[in-house]
């Protein structure tokens, strides 16, 4: 009995050193805040807030560790009563069925609220096939994740140590590892050959007659962009040629470079075949438009290309999203500096007389300013040779 | 095994031959040791602060995220020039995401984890006195230490450390005039890996050559627990690949300081025409992901190891399908090797040869599944025992599910166009190499802490450490990955550009705080770690009445790791609660001639002798019963 009593007394000690600890660190935090907002010196308010964290910290710490020695004295005066101390396997096991329960509520939650955040319905043909798979994927895969963290977090709820039971023999079952072994491979092959087959539909570089032909370039933090004038071609560009008048080194001995047309949106009729050409002139950037599920890289040293056919005007998406300022938006993907988190671009999709109407009023890439460096006037092109491009194929 | 005849020969005179010949000094023992308990635990404190300094870093670009616009004059007083009125720089802010990058993936998880439980393990639980060269050993220790000196000093040079993303994919990184941390801290860095990959390589090279050649007797491939397996096998993975990471530097250096263009041509940087023509940046990116996607199954893998051992030993149950573990440890090693393109389906690479690597990255999703599917069959009629261990190694098979169901869609080429590069990513990437990894490494450490400290870590700190960190991980991680389908991209220094990004401000914020609270958990861990060094109770010899060899060596630490002879194997290390058996557990070291009464048709399968003796006890027995 006398030990119990040290014991229970000992318990009545460390609970009145908890509420005395948490006192005087709500009255020491107090102090400090005001103290701070009397002198108002900056530096000295910046440490009182450091100090009032790190006290915070230092009294949550002082917490735990006297939660913990109150368990450890409550768990030892069990022992000397004879009683079996604190199960910790039996609280481990409840804790895993309420994280489960939690997590499961959690995760649906996410699910719903934060799910519905994501992307509106895409804006480009392929990229319907897209979203087509990835619900495919969706699907599949939310199926093996409940199934999985609930087979996992249960088994330790229910398998909690007990020492009335002894743990299953079972080493091996070949007729079960066979199953699951078969059937993610069937999943997945199902998922490969979907894939494989909406990758090909997306990737589709096939030219067509009547494919819009845009250059967009990326360099260090912007985008440009180029259309071509009443030719419906662009001009060649060499980055030797590039100078400060003439940023993409759009080379004039091409007769095609003459009405090329400068642009700060990427405007793009309605319904109609895009192809982007990327370029970049210093580092590699992404060229990313999220809503039409289109990202390709802008290599230096290697033109590539993208399709895509835009379904959705931006004012019927507008309309869509609720939302009247709605802009599709051209994203840099790639890290490619310190402005890498603002290189935008605007891209808006129009109807067909819109984007007419637009294109005429675009100016030509061959400015006065450019037309005078190169002398147009004297040297008229006429030779059609192509500058031969020193790169080597090493990806294609 | 002629191998194994030549070792015991040596015994005696080894351990004669140390006790006259090296006098033990303060430097020897504690500084240059080349025991390989020690050069675990140097790896292991070198791993532990590195992650404390990435895991900081990591907070503070949170900061960024969660208040783009607040300031903090402590950061100004702490970072100086890096954070300009109390705002972190946006070279700054890439330059902490490069780092956080680098030294968790490599100092971290690849020679922090691989280092440790490699070293700690490997001869402990073969049964081998060393390893196959304890000064390569030591001298692997000290490139890593080198290595991770000159990666921290980057902070304190002019311009800051590398800034240009992990994978420091050229031309940015080319150019030093690219961006601020593309100067010397790019230099810095690119020394410090290869010293690092130096150090990597002279680790796997003794972890393979001490798994081949020096098991006990009786120990053949098929009796090893799964630990030894994973990191032999992860071993093989970074001898493999981290000589062509060295190459893909090593012309990364050329081209930055002698001129050559192996990855740069047709460049204009600030609108003056570079002189470079004919290399390939998606060169560069080949090569790094050649070594970078082995790289992440570099780090899980021996987290897949330590959590089969320790669900194992903790459920007190044989892990279920061992063969198959095994297999599956096998098939990942080598699908590892022809999945890299996945990482460059929008690089513009050819469209075909994206859905070739779409193909094999899907199939290693295979082997995945089924060792899922295995630890959860472990867990399946268990008698589970909750140990901080067991509830890390819980936690990885967690995150590892929940990681690895994104990883299909990543690895999908059509949807990897929408998802590249985009929070999505970081969500994915955290949860099933970061968090499983980590927790795997926590877990070894929980587990194998008396083996190296002799004593033993407070349970109920552990208790706290894993659930703050567990939930704090999955607050942190999961709602990321809705940011990425709203195609927000990853390394963005603001979201207050963007009015589309803008309303995932508060979910930031929140992300920060689970951060920060999942980082206060850790001194849990520290508090914890460095305690018990010195203070905790101490451990018996088998504190978890585990089967494996190294609970037969003493509690001290001794040269040679067991007196006398080394203990020879007769059995697979997961004979727990086998029917018939007075015990849970039946360490490997007896022989099934002790066993009778438990011993199965199954435990014979290559040895005729034995199936004949059990089969005359088994009728012996029955004979009796009868009489009975």
């Amino acid at each position: 009995m006398g030990f119990k009593k040290l014991i229970t007394s000992k318990k009545i000690q460390s609970l009145l050193a908890v509420m005395m600890l948490s006192g005087t660190g709500v009255v020491m935090a107090q102090s400090i805040s005001t103290a701070a907002s009397v002198t108002g010196a900056e530096k000295s308010d910046m440490w009182a807030g450091v100090a009032y964290y790190v006290l915070l910290f230092f009294v949550a710490c002082l917490c735990i560790a006297i939660l913990g020695k109150i368990l450890k004295v409550y768990d030892l005066s069990q022992k000397m009563q004879g009683k079996k101390g604190i199960n910790w396997n039996n609280i481990m096991g409840i804790a895993c069925i309420i994280f489960l329960v939690a997590g499961l509520c959690g995760a649906v939650w996410s699910l719903t609220v934060q799910g519905s955040m994501t992307l509106p319905e895409a804006a480009s043909a392929q990229g319907g096939a897209i979203d087509d798979m990835f619900d495919l994927t969706t699907v599949l895969t939310l199926i093996v994740f409940f199934i999985t963290q609930i087979a996992l977090f249960a088994f330790l709820f229910f398998y909690r140590r007990s020492d009335k039971r002894k743990a299953y023999f079972y080493p091996h079952n070949n007729t079960i590892e066979k199953i699951w072994t078969i059937i993610p491979a069937i999943v997945l092959t199902m998922l490969v050959v979907f894939g494989f087959f909406t990758w090909q539909k997306v990737m589709d570089t096939t030219p067509a007659k009547n494919d819009l032909n845009i250059d967009v370039t990326g360099h260090q933090f912007a985008w440009e962009i180029r259309y071509p004038g009443k030719d419906g071609k662009l001009g060649n560009v060499n980055f030797t040629l590039v100078t400060a008048s003439n940023k993409l080194g759009v080379d004039y001995k091409d007769r095609n470079s003459f009405d090329d047309l400068q642009a700060d949106t990427l405007v793009l009729p309605v319904n109609h075949s895009i192809r982007i050409n990327l370029h970049a002139l210093d580092v590699i950037h992404s060229f990313y438009l999220p809503h039409f599920r289109v990202q390709l890289n802008a290599v230096p040293g290697l033109p590539t290309f993208i399709k895509f056919v835009p379904t959705i005007t931006t004012a019927e998406m507008r309309m869509k999203t609720d939302n009247p300022k709605f802009e599709y938006l051209l994203y840099c993907n790639k890290i490619c500096g310190s402005a890498h988190y603002n290189m935008q671009r605007v891209v808006r999709v129009v109807s067909e007389p819109e984007y007419q109407d637009w294109i005429a009023r675009q100016k030509p890439y061959l400015t006065d300013q450019l037309k005078k460096e190169l002398k147009f006037v004297d040297a008229k092109p006429t030779d059609f040779k192509q500058v031969p491009s020193a790169r080597l194929a090493l990806n294609n | 095994m002629s191998t194994l005849a030549v070792h015991d020969h040596g015994v005696v005179h080894h351990e004669e031959g140390h006790e006259h010949h090296h006098k033990a000094t303060f430097l020897n023992t504690y500084v240059f040791s080349q025991d390989h308990k020690y050069i675990a635990k140097q790896f292991l404190v070198t791993g532990i602060i590195m992650a404390f300094i990435a895991m900081s870093l990591s907070i503070l670009f949170r900061i960024q995220l969660a208040y783009p616009d607040k300031s903090f004059p402590l950061l100004e007083t702490l970072l100086g020039r890096f954070a300009p009125g109390g705002r972190l720089s946006a070279d700054f802010y890439m330059s902490l995401v490069t780092i956080h990058g680098t030294i968790m993936v490599f100092f971290v998880l690849t020679a922090g984890l691989s280092g440790t439980f490699a070293n700690l393990l490997i001869p402990l639980q073969v049964g081998a006195r060393d390893m196959a060269s304890p000064f390569v050993n030591m001298l692997s220790y000290w490139f890593f230490l080198t290595a991770c000196i000159i990666m921290l000093s980057s902070f304190f040079v002019q311009k800051g450390p590398a800034s240009g993303g992990w994978t420091i994919y050229p031309p940015l990184s080319a150019l030093p005039k690219a961006m601020s941390g593309s100067a010397e801290g790019m230099t810095l860095w690119l020394i410090s890996m290869v010293c690092f990959v130096a150090s990597s390589l002279m680790g796997g090279i003794n972890y393979v050559s001490t798994v081949l050649n020096m098991r006990t007797k009786g120990m053949d491939l098929w009796k090893m627990p799964l630990t030894v397996w994973a990191l032999f096998l992860t071993a093989i993975l970074g001898v493999l690949s981290f000589p062509v990471l060295v190459a893909g530097i090593v012309l990364l250096i050329f081209d930055r300081s002698f001129g050559t263009s192996f990855y740069l041509s047709d460049i204009v940087l600030n609108g003056q025409v570079q002189p470079f023509v004919g290399g390939s940046p998606i060169l560069f990116e080949h090569l790094f992901w050649f070594l970078g996607h082995p790289e992440v199954y570099i780090v899980i893998m021996p987290a897949m190891g330590i959590a089969s051992e320790v669900i194992a030993v903790n459920s007190r149950k044989p892990i279920f399908g061992y063969h198959a573990m095994v297999y599956s440890l096998i098939g990942i090693t080598l699908l590892s090797f022809i999945v890299w393109g996945h990482h460059m389906f929008v690089t513009g690479m050819n469209p075909f040869l994206g859905g070739v690597f779409m193909i094999t990255t899907l199939i290693i999703a295979v082997p995945s599944a089924v060792k899922t599917f295995n630890w959860l069959a472990t867990l399946w009629r268990g008698n589970i025992r909750f140990t901080p261990a067991m509830l890390f190694a819980i936690g990885m098979v967690s995150f590892f599910i929940s990681g690895g169901l994104t990883g299909i869609f990543l690895g999908n080429a059509a949807l990897d166009i929408n998802l590249h590069d985009t929070y999505f990513v970081v969500a994915h990437f955290h949860l099933v190499m970061g968090s499983a990894a980590i927790f795997g490494m926590l877990s070894g450490v929980y587990h194998w802490f008396p083996k190296m400290f002799r004593r033993m870590m407070d349970e109920r700190l552990g208790y706290l450490h894993f659930w703050l960190t567990f939930i704090g991980a999955y607050l942190v991680f999961f709602p990321m990955h809705f940011m990425g389908l709203d195609g927000v991209p990853r390394r963005y220094y603001a979201f207050t550009e963007f009015e589309s990004m803008k309303r995932w401000l508060t979910v930031n914020t929140f992300i920060t705080w689970a951060a920060i609270v999942s980082g206060m958990a850790q001194v849990a861990f520290i508090f914890n770690f460095i305690h018990s060094i010195f203070w905790g109770k101490k451990t018996v010899q088998n504190p978890w009445d585990a089967n494996t060899l190294e609970w037969t060596a003493p509690i001290e630490h001794i040269h040679g790791n067991w007196h006398g002879e080394i203990p020879t194997v007769y059995r697979w290390p997961y004979d727990y609660s086998k029917p018939g058996a007075d015990e849970d557990f039946i360490p490997q070291t007896v022989p099934f001639s002790q066993t009778m009464s438990s011993n199965l048709p199954h435990d014979f399968e290559d040895n005729p002798a034995g199936l004949e003796q059990h089969t005359q006890w088994e009728n012996a027995r029955k004979a009796n019963e009868q009489v009975k």
